[in-house]
């Protein structure tokens, strides 16, 4: 199933969250990754929501979240030229392999070892989900000890 | 030098004057801990404060008079179990698009979260039943909130909203004024349809030739029944309505196709297989309506107009979308439609209305039958009554073989199907209109539901005329139980008698029903009788319709009648069950 990248601009205040998020759940969608943050007015916020479905169902999620008194705007951007991204915090050891095997990796897809310990290494990675992905995939052979993701981020091009 | 804050007033008097200042006239409230402050405040208030004996009847009295008037309905619970006890009455409301403002009362800020006594997270449990819900976290914000609150009711799609107040926040002082301009930065109910598609709609329905209008309850809470009658009649286009939509359209009409759907008519049925264009106007393609949704009307462009945008595109494809306000779309409308030869379809439809809305064959037995009842309704009320129904084959019944004329005159439950609305529902549409005939019909299971409110019609010289069809079943359960389910009785036999086994009940020595339902109405001072016959009945109805007292009419009638025609679950509106198997 396609998955859909939905950015909604909501109030800043408690309880929007919640609602927004119990709103998709409640009818029976699935969330597959959600982001928030403040925007640039501090009164308004912005979740990023990644939704696996078809474009019925992702049009029938977008109408539901558009009614909510607390949203302004929602935006399917998957649609549109634009940028998406995604950070990665990962931790490896390196027992085994020493450090230069997952450097190398690391170096491949641009990204930075932030922490280095005696037997392992903490690594920042943004890029598309799919980088990620693939990213995690050549990490697999090495012993990972810990992933946070931050859930995907995106803004149209134009 | 100690400075002296300006505050005037408290929180709960805020809620008070919000009421007030937002049109509140009755109330429909039940006290508790932690809601005090706000009854203390009413105490000496203009607003007439209605006692129901349960929270559920409360709010369903604030949904009738709501129903009844199109004015908000309102009402006040305490915490924890008052608010559970408001969710079913929330989401029949929600369901239907029903205005009410309901105003649950909260632990205090500093205990919220502690489990304190009778503390239950009330906005987290109705954000599903609310259009929205508010938590008031501050005393400041509480005249902003009322006011929004009733803005978000009664605008766009009308729904209930529900705000939380802690009691320390109903207690603490302010200087706040009432609000009396509301504007929400992220809500503005659409109001304009897009003129590129009302010219859509009216190139479609200029080009059709076999019409048919589908109109439900957004109908009669946007206020358009008189322009679509105008629109039906100049334009020959007949009209089926859903269940939430009957009286929009007088069913007395030749375009009258009356109701559409799993009880509909023949020719709604049919009218809406055969059109080639399907135009619904307030309605919401519900499952009950559509029958199996692959199957609906196939050779028909769909267009629909809906104030809720979500609505559009969610159970049906549409081909022609219209995002407004009805009375503004066909406002907009009317002046783009040409006349267009529709003869042929209106005689075809003609042949498929001599089935009538429904019909049913007379017994051999003798017992009273419930469809002859609604009809004596119709009868002795000369058609004017205002009809609040409860939910099963009692509901059908009064849709089918009552002639349903007047917007606002019937008053159901139709999207939650909430068995007990019957009885306090009638109860607020009756506070609401105090000059109307309101004819409460139930079953004898929903009419338990909510049986206790009985008392309030009595207190308060409601005249209602509670009517029980007794036919002491579970009835549109056992019904799908003998067409669907072998004719297996499972938990839906009220009497004593002929229990299935596993019910554990001993047969009692005679025949007996429990309970007796007269005594119920006269313990609680209502006037009461039990009818056994038609002949007994229009005598009984014409002497309590004529009545000012309050009364209960138990109905004894057959056991086993079904309502029909009938859609199976699944099936294709083309495929309608017309008689009994037998």
């Amino acid at each position: 199933m396609e998955k859909h990248i939905l950015t909604v601009l909501v109030e800043n205040r408690p309880g929007v969250l919640a609602r927004i998020v119990a709103h998709i759940t409640g009818r029976g969608y699935n969330i597959e990754t959600l982001n928030v943050g403040p925007t640039n007015d501090e009164s308004i916020s912005k979740m990023t929501i990644v939704i696996p479905g078809d474009a019925a169902v992702i049009a029938q999620v977008v109408a539901q979240l558009a009614k909510q008194i607390n949203v302004f705007k929602v935006e399917d951007v998957t649609a549109k030229p634009h940028i998406d991204r995604e950070a990665l915090l990962l931790k490896v050891s390196t027992r085994n392999t020493g450090r230069a095997p997952v450097i190398e990796v690391a170096m491949l897809f641009g990204a930075k070892v932030l922490g280095v310990q005696p037997d392992a290494l903490t690594i920042q990675m943004v890029g598309s989900q799919m980088q990620v992905d693939q990213f995690l995939t050549l990490m697999h052979p090495f012993e990972v000890l810990d992933i946070s993701r931050s859930g995907s981020i995106a803004m149209p091009q134009f | 030098m100690t400075h002296t804050p300006t505050y005037s007033r408290s929180g709960a008097q805020c809620v008070v004057d919000g009421l007030i200042n937002n049109g509140c006239e009755v109330l429909f409230g039940y006290p508790g801990g932690c809601v005090i402050d706000i009854f203390d405040k009413l105490y000496a208030s203009p607003i007439h404060v209605v006692l129901p004996r349960h929270e559920q009847g409360g709010i369903h009295m604030a949904d009738g008079y709501a129903r009844a008037t199109g004015k908000v309905g309102c009402a006040l619970v305490t915490s924890g179990p008052g608010a559970t006890n408001a969710v079913t009455g929330l989401a029949t409301a929600m369901m239907d698009g029903v205005p009410l403002v309901v105003i649950s009362g909260q632990v205090s800020m500093s205990l919220i979260g502690t489990d304190a006594f009778q503390e239950a997270d009330t906005t987290g449990i109705t954000r599903s039943v609310t259009k929205h819900n508010f938590l008031v976290r501050a005393v400041d914000e509480l005249p902003r909130v009322i006011a929004e609150a009733f803005f978000i009711a009664s605008t766009g799609k009308p729904g209930p909203v529900l705000i939380d107040i802690p009691k320390n926040v109903q207690q603490q002082l302010t200087a706040q004024p009432d609000v009396r301009d509301v504007a929400i930065r992220a809500y503005h109910p659409t109001i304009l349809p897009p003129p590129e598609q009302v010219e859509a709609l009216a190139d479609a329905l200029n080009k059709s030739h076999r019409p048919v209008l589908y109109i439900g309850g957004g109908a009669v809470s946007s206020g358009s029944c008189p322009l679509i009658r105008s629109i039906a009649e100049t334009y020959s286009i007949p009209v089926c309505t859903t269940l939430m939509g009957l009286g929009a359209f007088p069913e007395t009409s030749p375009l009258s196709l009356w109701m559409v759907g799993m009880h509909g008519s023949y020719a709604a049925n049919n009218a809406i297989q055969q059109a080639d264009l399907v135009i619904a106007a307030g309605a919401r393609f519900d499952d009950r309506v559509t029958g199996r949704i692959s199957d609906f009307a196939p050779g028909a462009k769909i267009a629909h107009i809906d104030v809720d945008a979500s609505a559009i595109g969610k159970n049906v494809g549409t081909h022609i979308p219209v995002c407004g306000d009805l009375r503004q779309t066909l406002e907009a409308l009317l002046p783009l439609l040409h006349q267009t030869d529709r003869s042929a379809w209106l005689s075809e439809i003609s042949l498929w209305r001599e089935r009538g809305p429904a019909t049913y064959s007379p017994r051999e037995d003798g017992m009273l039958q419930p469809q002859t009842v609604i009809e004596l309704v119709d009868r002795v009320s000369r058609g004017r009554a205002t009809v609040v129904t409860d939910v099963g084959q009692n509901q059908m019944w009064a849709a089918q073989y009552y002639r349903h004329t007047r917007p606002r005159g019937f008053l159901t439950s139709g999207g939650l199907g909430t068995m007990g609305f019957g009885v306090p529902g009638a109860i607020g549409a009756q506070l609401g209109c105090p000059g109307a005939l309101v004819v409460s019909v139930n079953g004898d299971g929903g009419f338990q539901m909510n049986i206790q409110e009985l008392v309030v019609a009595k207190e308060h010289r409601l005249p209602v005329k509670f009517l029980v069809l007794n036919n002491s079943n579970l009835g549109m359960v056992r019904q799908w139980q003998d067409l669907f389910y072998g004719g297996r009785h499972s938990a839906t036999i009220l009497s004593q008698d002929k229990r299935p086994e596993n019910e554990h009940i001993a047969p009692p020595k005679e025949h007996v029903y429990l309970p007796d339902f007269v005594r119920v109405a006269e313990a609680y001072g209502l006037k009461a009788a039990r009818v056994f016959t038609a002949e007994e009945a229009e005598r009984v109805m014409t002497e309590a319709f004529a009545d000012a007292e309050p009364w209960v009419i138990e109905f004894v009638v057959a056991e086993d009648e079904n309502v029909l025609p009938m859609v199976a679950p699944g099936a294709s509106l083309s495929e309608m069950i017309l008689t009994n198997p037998n």
